[in-house]
């Protein structure tokens, strides 16, 4: 059913039950808003989207009014932009900050709406909020004397995530969002995904900033610092020198890596293709041990990469570590073999070796200080950057991006497959395992279109996928007929739905799931802001990189053939368990 | 549907072991766990079995209603009629809503500050009288109301207070 609206005079027709926001935009009309975003409930925390409504006593916020047959609508008259204005003046008047010593500034939706109300002074100078600083995560920094309350963060941490570390506390003026009884972070369960940082419309959460050690170890001559960039940030990084989302800027990224000054600049899609080929035989080797030494196995197989699915799964599953892969992320296990097998080829001291993550993630933070991650004798990861503050390096630095030529990764720990690429995107650590395990199987290529399994388009919540395994070479024969069942989850919540469908007796034999909506090309350190029509583009940009390469296979990269021939022998050999696994531990 | 109820527990005299509190909590709880709202009645009930609500019994509200413990302490927080300290015997709750206030309510509640010599959200020394600040117990006409426990007491002035005060064991 269609309702008819009329919204400054404009006749509109949109589907019945939807919001006079939804309907204004339909009209290509925008109404400013603090609060409201896509895959989100509409709130009317603001206040800011205010309209007229003929006949209506007061104005109503238009995200959550819905519209109503010969509804006559004013979004734009005198009345309105001041109710607007008085509200911003309101929200700014308690906002406890500087925008100009803001991490946030010109970054701020808050500073922005100002800006374009122009708001040029303080209209109730009385109290503001308190400022109250948590920065007890390795990963995120709260300052409540900057939160507007739009709720935006809880509704992610709650709704979408299912974490649930973040609510509304107490009331009126004193009111905070945040943890349980005024608690830290760190004393509350917190996977530390980063999807409140990345969401935050102004400057209330943001990651714990690694640059300033960074600069420090690049001017320190006794460090030797070498630089790992994910798949995801090739994709995303140019959106913070104004390309088009779906930019990928491989080379550019490279070249402003060396002039920043790091030693080395080596890709974590080198440690991608290493985690495939450990992960794919730890599959491989659990359904052997299941089919035919008929033991008691873990299965299915959870992949291990998302860091705030791990921390997830520690607080809320315990009885399925066992399940998770005990392969470590490519981030942990590219810094064990810097500090290790490259270390030694390099000759140089692994203590003098400094090994700097950029990310998409905030949780990698987190991770890389996870204490058991110091197999390679010292903290294998030091520090990590989001892909947010790599681009603040590059600006610190003068550096114009734009103009740069492009350049590459060094070897022999900078070049991955387009297996690897993959790992950016939702479903790609499953795909890009399966490419590997399939043709170790039958000693064919998986028989699926541009060897993708699933869809590569849309952005479903959970997707799921069968594979017959036909024509297994003779060390393979027990998995001839296999019919291979695989679930892909992304955004914690669909996690849970995948794991209880597991539970009620569905079938699989390898999952993955990663923290962040759209997988690691929308997490919590992405540019911002990150919209699903920027997942899209992100995600367009990967499998177009993946495409463009001559490897599409992890098991077919060079430089990981290499390290087996030249340090870890084979897959699950000792060396690799010493290095490259780890295990998990009961949050519970 | 099980109608929703708050509980009311006969006893908080303390001579019940704290234990047994516990167990009364968790078949409470398990009682409601799969009624939608039952946040809000199980908080109340379990207010009065403890007095006030204490963070163990928190956290097993939030266990079990499979809520997070964030959303838990939000409610608790947001209404008044919630304590997380223990109180006196009896709560005196002073209402401040519009009728009330205009009708001297204000005076009432510095009367009664005096007399027993504590502040709003304080108990007395012996643990007989808790005084907390009302927001309209819908009784407007009987303008200012103090409620001691699950009594009302109607147009209270100031000067009997007092006797008010006098009249509990």
């Amino acid at each position: 059913m269609m309702t008819t609206v009329y919204i400054n005079k404009q006749i509109v027709n949109v589907e019945e039950g939807s919001s006079i926001f939804d309907a204004a935009a339909k009209a290509g009309i925008k109404i400013p808003t603090l609060c409201h975003v896509e895959n989100q409930l509409p709130k009317g925390a603001c206040r800011v989207c205010m309209v007229d409504v003929e006949g209506a006593r007061n104005m109503v916020a238009s995200c959550t009014t819905p519209v109503a047959e010969g509804m006559k609508i004013t979004t734009n008259s005198k009345s309105v932009r001041e109710a607007r204005k008085f509200v911003v003046e309101l929200l700014i008047s308690e906002h406890c900050g500087e925008c100009k010593t803001c991490v946030r500034n010109e970054d701020c939706e808050l500073q922005q709406l100002a800006t374009e109300m122009g708001i040029m002074e303080i209209a109730f100078p009385g109290e503001t909020l308190k400022t109250f600083i948590d920065d007890s995560t390795p990963a995120l920094v709260r300052d409540s004397g900057k939160c507007i309350k739009c709720r935006r963060c809880m509704t992610v941490c709650n709704e979408i995530q299912g974490v649930g570390s973040l609510f509304a506390q107490g009331r009126g003026f004193e009111s905070k969002i945040g943890p349980a009884f005024d608690q830290h972070l760190d004393g509350v369960v917190c996977v530390q995904c980063g999807q409140c940082a990345a969401i935050c419309p102004v400057g209330a959460i943001t990651e714990k900033e690694h640059i300033d050690f960074v600069w420090e170890a690049i001017e320190d001559p006794t460090k030797f610092v070498v630089v790992q960039t994910a798949p995801a940030i090739r994709a995303a990084l140019g959106e913070c020198f104004g390309y088009e989302p779906g930019t990928l800027v491989t080379g550019k990224m490279a070249s402003a890596l060396r002039l920043l000054g790091f030693d080395r600049v080596f890709d974590t899609n080198f440690a991608a293709d290493l985690t495939i080929m450990e992960e794919g035989t730890e599959l491989l080797t659990r359904l052997k041990l299941a089919l035919v030494d008929k033991q008691q196995v873990a299965l299915p197989q959870f992949t291990s990469c998302s860091p705030g699915w791990i921390k997830y799964a520690e607080y809320f599953y315990p009885e399925i570590l066992d399940n998770i892969s005990s392969c470590k992320s490519p981030q942990q296990m590219f810094g064990a073999v810097a500090k290790t097998y490259y270390a030694k080829k390099a000759g140089v001291d692994p203590k003098d070796i400094v090994v700097v993550s950029v990310m998409p993630c905030t949780a990698k933070k987190f991770e890389c200080q996870r204490p058991e991650m110091n197999d390679s004798g010292f903290q294998d990861v030091d520090y990590v950057l989001t892909t947010r503050e790599l681009a603040r390096m590059i600006k610190q630095s003068g550096i114009d991006f734009r103009s740069l030529e492009d350049g590459t990764m060094d070897s022999p720990m900078g070049n991955g497959s387009g297996a690897a690429d993959i790992f950016a995107n939702t479903g790609g650590v499953m795909e890009a395992a399966l490419r590997t395990a399939y043709q170790i199987v039958t000693g064919r290529e998986l028989p699926v279109k541009n060897l993708h399994l699933l869809p590569v388009e849309g952005l479903e919540g959970v997707k799921k996928a069968s594979l017959k395994i036909e024509g297994c070479l003779p060390a393979w024969s027990f998995l001839e007929g296999v019919e291979l069942k695989v679930g892909v989850a992304h955004g914690l919540g669909n996690a849970k739905k995948i794991i209880e469908a597991m539970r009620v007796g569905e079938e699989f034999h390898f999952i993955e799931v990663m923290t962040c909506p759209g997988g690691c090309i929308g997490g919590g350190g992405q540019p911002r802001f990150t919209t699903n029509e920027i997942r899209k583009k992100r995600i367009q940009a990967i499998y177009s990189e993946d495409e463009g390469k001559q490897v599409r296979k992890s098991h077919e990269n060079p430089e990981v053939l290499q390290i087996y021939e030249e340090f870890l022998k084979q897959p699950l050999s000792h060396l690799s368990h010493d290095l490259l696994h780890t295990k998990y531990f009961d949050r519970n | 549907m099980t109608e929703l109820k708050p509980q009311i527990a006969s006893c908080n005299c303390g001579e019940v072991h704290e234990d047994e509190l516990y167990e009364r909590l968790k078949i409470i709880v398990q009682s409601q766990r799969t009624i939608p709202g039952a946040l809000i009645p199980v908080l109340q009930t379990t207010q009065n079995l403890f007095g006030y609500l204490p963070e163990k019994a928190l956290r097993i509200i939030s266990k079990e209603l499979k809520k997070p413990y964030s959303e838990v302490a939000g409610v608790v927080g947001f209404y008044s009629y919630f304590s997380t300290t223990p109180k006196g015997k009896y709560t005196i709750r002073v209402c401040l809503g519009t009728a009330c206030y205009v009708r001297g309510g204000q005076d009432v509640l510095k009367a009664l500050q005096k007399e027993l010599n504590i502040g709003i959200g304080g108990t007395t020394p012996d643990k007989k009288f808790s005084l907390e600040v009302g927001r309209c117990f819908g009784a407007c006409g009987l303008a200012p109301v103090v409620m001691v426990g699950d009594q009302t007491f109607q147009r209270v002035k100031p000067t009997g207070v007092s006797e008010i005060l006098n009249s509990f064991e």
